[in-house]
């Protein structure tokens, strides 16, 4: 079986290391911390300005002045801080920030990102902190169906959408597959209800190995 | 010289025809909206808006950009869910876009605040919002040059200030407010209130009144 986006999210938790500073992207990426053990000591850090970002506020909770970075509700936890733009991104640029999950339009075989644009001549272009979390974070997590509704693969030879930053993805979790990419090429982690002949079949891509070979 | 405590309307008017007028804010966050709709009854056009978003819903930055006052917007989120006055503006080609990554836009704006000619950025690099930039290879990593963003006006909106405009803010509405505060030569802070000087801890102070011009309590 192929998985749940919430089996997604569970599965990109477990591999957040205990104590990593994390910044989670706006859609999908924010249900990881949802999986977040509450003893893992795990920091989230929200572009707008602040790190120790909590749950989102309900109720009484709302604060229009307290916001994630897709601009909803949000509450702090104990030891958040709060820290102006410029420092902000200076956090991801400097290479302080441990991980960043986003999702993404495609991935390509040597980790390049394309997630801000499908280059459509209509569509009005925004990219927000993309560039600068993609470059920035140690790791990038991927976040996204390995296929599109056309069946063709988000996972490619190489970006045909305009990039968000180069050689910046290490990790990609999909719902039948999640792959580790690194200087050697892209490597099958894990499979669900998918075999590795079919994946390698119809990724068109070559793959460094897995770990059924 | 410390900062004027003034009327919304007295303080814009240092605003002219053609300025480029940064604006504070994250969506809602943090937007100096009493200064902005006194902007707009003030009248002047042409402008250029440096702000993270091209406004939302029809308040603020949007009803602004619904009064036909702005030429040209320099952000890097433009298209949201309630951004449907700027969206009918571009498609109708009657406003400019330049789409700035969100850290470089803060770069280049602390860079006009800190005196800075121009930086290398990593961000960009590869991607189409570096095409024609020069870039360099430090260390063995790729950059693009960046130049600061200087306004003639910043609109911010602080939490409280202190009659000498040392302003402290509240929560992630603090945002741009810091940044562009240093970057524009006339900054007027929009305040929920002003106490007397002394009675905010100078430990907490966040900008001090150096960079502040003009401040509006609403």
């Amino acid at each position: 079986m192929s998985l749940s986006r919430e089996q997604m999210a569970e599965i990109v938790a477990r591999d957040i290391p205990d104590g990593a500073y994390v910044n989670l992207g706006i859609g999908q990426p924010t249900m990881v911390a949802d999986y977040l053990r509450p003893d893992s000591g795990v920091v989230l850090h929200t572009e707008n300005g602040m790190l120790g970002m909590g749950r989102p506020a309900t109720g009484d909770e709302i604060d229009p002045d307290l916001t994630n970075a897709g601009k909803q509700p949000v509450t702090e936890l104990p030891g958040a801080s709060y820290f102006h733009h410029a420092d902000s991104f200076a956090m991801m640029r400097g290479g302080h920030l441990d991980v960043c999950i986003m999702g993404a339009f495609q991935v390509s075989a040597t980790g390049d990102l394309a997630n801000w644009s499908t280059g459509a001549p209509d569509a009005i272009p925004a990219v927000g902190g993309a560039m600068d979390l993609a470059i920035g974070a140690k790791q990038v997590f991927v976040m996204m169906s390995l296929f599109a509704k056309d069946g063709s693969p988000k996972l490619v030879p190489e970006c045909t959408y305009p990039l968000t930053g180069r050689a910046c993805v290490s990790r990609v979790y999909t719902d039948v597959a999640t792959f580790a990419v690194g200087a050697d090429g892209v490597r099958i982690v894990e499979t669900f209800g998918i075999s590795v002949d079919e994946l390698t079949t119809r990724l068109c891509m070559p793959l460094v190995s897995s770990p059924f070979t | 010289m410390t900062a004027l405590i003034m009327e919304a309307a007295e303080a814009v008017a240092a605003v002219k025809d053609g300025d480029t007028v940064l604006v504070g804010g994250f969506g809602m966050a943090g937007m100096p909206v009493e200064l902005i709709d006194a902007l707009i009854a003030h009248g002047a056009g042409d402008l250029t808006i440096v702000s993270n978003n091209a406004g939302n819903s029809d308040t603020g930055l949007a009803a602004l950009l619904a009064a036909g006052r702005v030429r040209k917007v320099v952000c890097s989120f433009p298209r949201q869910a309630d951004s449907w006055v700027f969206d009918g503006l571009y498609r109708a080609g009657k406003i400019e876009l330049e789409v700035v990554p969100q850290g470089n836009l803060a770069e280049r704006m602390r860079a006009a605040g800190a005196g800075i000619g121009a930086f290398y950025s990593p961000t960009g690099v590869g991607t189409p919002l570096a095409e024609g930039k020069e870039s360099r290879v430090i260390d063995g990593r790729e950059y693009v040059l960046e130049f600061p963003i200087r306004g003639d006006v910043a609109l911010i909106r602080a939490h409280v200030a202190d009659r000498m405009g040392n302003l402290v803010y509240r929560k992630t509405a603090r945002n741009f407010g810091p940044v562009m505060a240093t970057a524009a030569a006339v900054t007027i802070a929009q305040v929920s209130s002003i106490v007397d000087v002394g009675e905010l801890d100078p430990e907490v102070i966040v900008t001090p009144a150096i960079y502040v011009n003009r401040l509006v309590s609403v």
